[in-house]
């Protein structure tokens, strides 16, 4: 292998048109975007508060944007695909009790890790079902197992409550522990998303996502298994859901009926936030991940520059339509770079 | 390849007895089809007639009530689309399905994507093998370009390029030519016939009955969903073809009243939106039929989406009736006087799920009104009455509009502008995709209703339409109006040379 003329491949057929650059470096700039109004909210926050960037604070950056980040992982799989999952925070709920439950009576912390996984896939299977049979809108559908798997568990959980002192001190050790300022739960919803991110890429069926999210009709018709891909999409949704739900566990040591209440909001506003285009068949995980990291560290940014914690829901809020209100205009400078790109080609 | 035997070479596809009902609807009845190799066969029939079946059919998108789906010779069950397509079916359907978000050559190797190790797609030979079909094809398009944007010219060749892709034996058009300009037809029809030459099967449908002419070699002619004939078409004329289509001798198409133009009831002067159209100026009389013709992209629709007030102008004005109109306002367009019958009509013209009934209320919403409440009895009157007038074929008026055919679809929304009573109308592309049944029905309303002394524009990509229709012609070129011509000097080579900007006007 030499070094020498990367550019030699056939690609060079083709000129790159100055249209289609734009177009390349809008998507990879949408990230890109995103991550630079977190640094500079960080850098700002530094300046305010030089305690905020110590290895613990950096580490608390982190640990809190874990559980997010895999939720909002899994649920961009099933936006791309022109659906949402709005089960995700029963799933979590019921994930983190069922791990603590078996645990409590004295179980190994990975066997627990894998029971959450499992109860997520049942769940997301289930979901993925009643959206890809069914043929109802995934909206309601998920509105609908959102309070089933709630109510499930609030009948099961009850009053009860599991705490650290119920957990086996290695497992809530692994929670917060960490190499240097990293939390292992951090290293473990990194390798998630890298993995996730490379396989819908990389991979004929992850495009395949992309495509019928893009074009429901169109996927049928060039043959793609459309509700194999979407049980798919759900499946691992759910299965993330249920990981995302022992972690939970391993960072917080507690669990009970209302735990993972209302998450669902939360995880949809990071996708968003991040670039994963509601009506589907655009968006990378990486920046769903992005999105999530930005609205968990609004939550420490504040205290750190000493405004109050209640303002966090409202700026969440505006950073949603912002982001909604840039992919707009984006994609419309995009449509008409695009159409000048055509009025020269004719 | 074998020398041709005495009884021709044999059908790569057929059809044999197939049958096919949706519900109550029989769409097919009985059909059969021969596809050979290097020939291209029309497919001819009103709308209605069950084209669309007999495609989807072929397609695996149906699976036949009965009857044989032959490869080879040999019967074969299509489980899917994908069966199909891995049969060598390629099928380019009237409204492209492309994914908008993916790119070009992610569009063509959707699910055959190259491969490398552990099954991961090669994306390097994706985009050479795109860039190499491009080349094939003559046509400058970046393989790595979203499919958003693309004209439906360029929508088709990525559609083409995928059926080449995968060396398609059976390639299947419906309708490619609804929406190309005379260039862009001539680039497609180069391309069948090169596809031909190599031994491809071609199955083609058109409304346009001299393009059938033109490439086809032979002709099976549908309706009401059964078999009427399978021939060569050497030696048949058009009006062979219309009279087995419609199975009636076709009264006059253009079926043009002369009227003497009364006062102008719509003026616009020196309209510019920026970027899509400039200083358009153009009046239409009282009883007069103004054709404005041009490529597509050219920005006639634009122009009438802008004078009816959907899009917002940044100069000039517009009068309808010597009333000053609001920029970007429709509700005072209407008020004036002024409907717009859009170019789209599933997208833009219709509710697609609502009844005919409702869809023709819609424009009446203010005025059916009694005590503040829908007056539901006068508006059910009105919808009837204009459904009646413009003999819509429905079975119950209470039916939704997806149900219909598209040229009675059309005829609901022609329902729905006239009901308001319009001293303008505005038409853009009134008979795309219809058929030519319908087709001279709409022109015969056209013309009535010019009689009348309504003031129309039409928009059209149809030449013989303007030709046969406007008492004047507009065309534009590159956003402005490049030529005026009165109807005696209007024929195909006056306008499409004003519409190529090749004219000095």
């Amino acid at each position: 292998m030499t070094v020498a003329a990367p550019e030699e491949a056939p690609v060079a057929e083709v000129p790159k048109a100055g249209a289609t650059r734009l177009v390349d470096r809008v998507f990879k700039m949408r990230e890109l975007a995103i991550l630079l109004v977190f640094l500079v909210m960080i850098a700002v926050t530094q300046a305010g508060n030089s305690e905020f960037l110590s290895e613990q604070g950096i580490k608390d950056l982190l640990l809190n944007a874990t559980i997010l980040v895999l939720v909002a992982t899994g649920q961009s799989l099933v936006v791309i695909t022109r659906n949402v999952d709005l089960s995700v925070g029963s799933t979590l709920g019921i994930s983190a009790f069922a791990a603590g439950v078996y645990l409590q009576d004295g179980g190994n912390p990975v066997v627990a890790i894998a029971l959450a996984v499992l109860l997520g896939i049942g769940f997301g299977l289930l979901n993925g079902l009643l959206v890809s049979l069914g043929q109802v809108p995934a909206l309601v559908v998920t509105l609908g197992t959102l309070y089933i798997i709630r109510g499930i568990d609030s009948i099961w959980v009850g009053s009860r409550q599991i705490t650290a002192a119920d957990l086996p001190g290695g497992f809530v050790d692994f929670g917060a522990g960490g190499i240097s300022a990293v939390p292992y739960l951090a290293l473990i919803a990194l390798v998630v998303l890298v993995a996730t991110a490379y396989y819908l890429k990389h991979f004929g069926s992850g495009r395949e996502l992309y495509a019928l999210g893009s074009n429901p009709e169109a996927a049928r018709l060039a043959g793609i298994p459309v509700r194999k891909r979407i049980l798919a999409a759900y499946t691992f949704c759910g299965a993330l859901a249920g990981l995302a739900g022992a972690l939970y566990l391993a960072r917080f040591g507690n669990a009970d009926s209302g735990t993972g209440n209302g998450y669902e909001l939360t995880v949809v506003s990071a996708v968003v936030v991040g670039g994963v285009v509601f009506t589907g068949g655009s968006g990378s995980v990486y920046g769903a991940a992005l999105g999530a990291l930005l609205l968990t560290s609004i939550n420490s940014v504040l205290p750190a520059l000493g405004v109050s914690s209640v303002w966090v829901l409202a700026i969440n809020g505006i950073l949603l339509i912002l982001a909604i209100a840039v992919d707009r205009i984006v994609a419309l400078r995009v449509a008409s770079a695009l159409k000048k790109r055509n009025a020269r080609h004719a | 390849m074998t020398h041709p035997s005495d009884t021709g070479p044999a059908p790569v596809l057929a059809l044999k007895g197939i049958s096919k009902s949706f519900g109550a609807v029989r769409a097919l009845r009985d059909v059969s089809l021969e596809l050979i190799p290097g020939e291209v066969h029309a497919l001819a029939g009103e709308n209605g007639a069950g084209k669309s079946t007999l495609i989807k059919t072929l397609a695996g998108v149906h699976r036949p009530d009965t009857g044989q789906v032959l490869l080879d010779g040999a019967p074969v069950v299509f489980h899917g689309p994908g069966d199909a397509r891995d049969a060598g079916i390629a099928v380019i359907y009237q409204e492209p399905t492309l994914f908008p978000d993916l790119s070009i050559a992610e569009n063509i190797f959707m699910g055959r994507q190259p491969r490398r190790a552990f099954g991961r797609i090669d994306h390097r030979a994706t985009h050479a093998a795109t860039a190499a079909l491009m080349n094939r094809l003559g046509v400058e398009l970046d393989p790595d370009r979203p499919a958003r944007g693309l004209s439906i010219a360029d929508q088709q060749i990525v559609e083409i390029a995928k059926a080449l892709s995968f060396d398609a034996r059976v390639l299947i058009m419906d309708e490619p030519t609804a929406a190309l300009t005379g260039s862009e037809v001539a680039r497609l029809f180069g391309v069948v016939r090169t596809l031909r030459e190599q031994g491809a099967a071609v199955l083609f449908i058109s409304h346009r009955l001299e393009e059938i002419f033109e490439i086809c070699q032979q002709v099976t002619t549908l309706r009401d969903g059964a078999w009427i004939s399978s021939e060569p078409l050497a030696g048949m004329t058009e009006d062979d073809l219309v009279r087995r289509m419609v199975g009636r001798d076709l009264e006059e198409l253009y079926p043009k009243q002369d009227v003497t133009p009364g006062e102008t009831a719509l003026s616009v002067r020196r309209l510019t939106r920026e970027g899509v159209f400039t200083d358009v100026s153009f009046d239409v009389r009282c009883g007069e039929i103004v054709g404005l013709a041009g490529l597509v992209g050219a920005g006639r629709t634009e122009v009438a989406r802008a004078v009816f007030g959907v899009d917002r102008w940044d100069a000039g004005e517009v009068e309808v009736d010597g009333r000053r109109l609001v920029n970007g306002a429709p509700s005072t367009a209407m008020a004036a006087g002024l409907a717009l019958v859009p170019e789209d009509r599933r997208a833009q013209g219709l509710v697609m799920d609502m009844s005919i009934e409702r869809n023709i209320g819609l424009t009446g919403l203010r005025t059916t009104v009694k005590a503040g409440l829908m007056d539901r009895g006068a508006e059910r009157d009105r919808s009837l009455d204009w459904a009646v007038k413009l003999q819509v074929k429905y079975a119950r008026i209470a039916d939704t509009v997806n149900t219909l055919s598209g040229g009675n679809q059309q005829k609901v929304v022609l329902a729905k502008w006239l009901a308001t009573g319009p001293k303008v109308l505005i038409v853009d592309e009134p008979t795309r995709g219809i058929d030519v049944g319908t087709k001279a029905e709409v022109h015969r309303l056209l013309s009535q209703l010019a009689a009348d002394g309504v003031a129309v524009l039409m928009i059209s990509s149809d030449l013989p339409e303007i030709l046969g229709m406007a008492d004047r012609v507009l065309v534009m070129h590159e956003g402005r109006i490049t030529a005026e011509i009165p109807r005696t000097d209007a024929t195909e080579e006056t306008v499409m040379a004003a519409a190529t900007g090749r004219a000095a006007a």
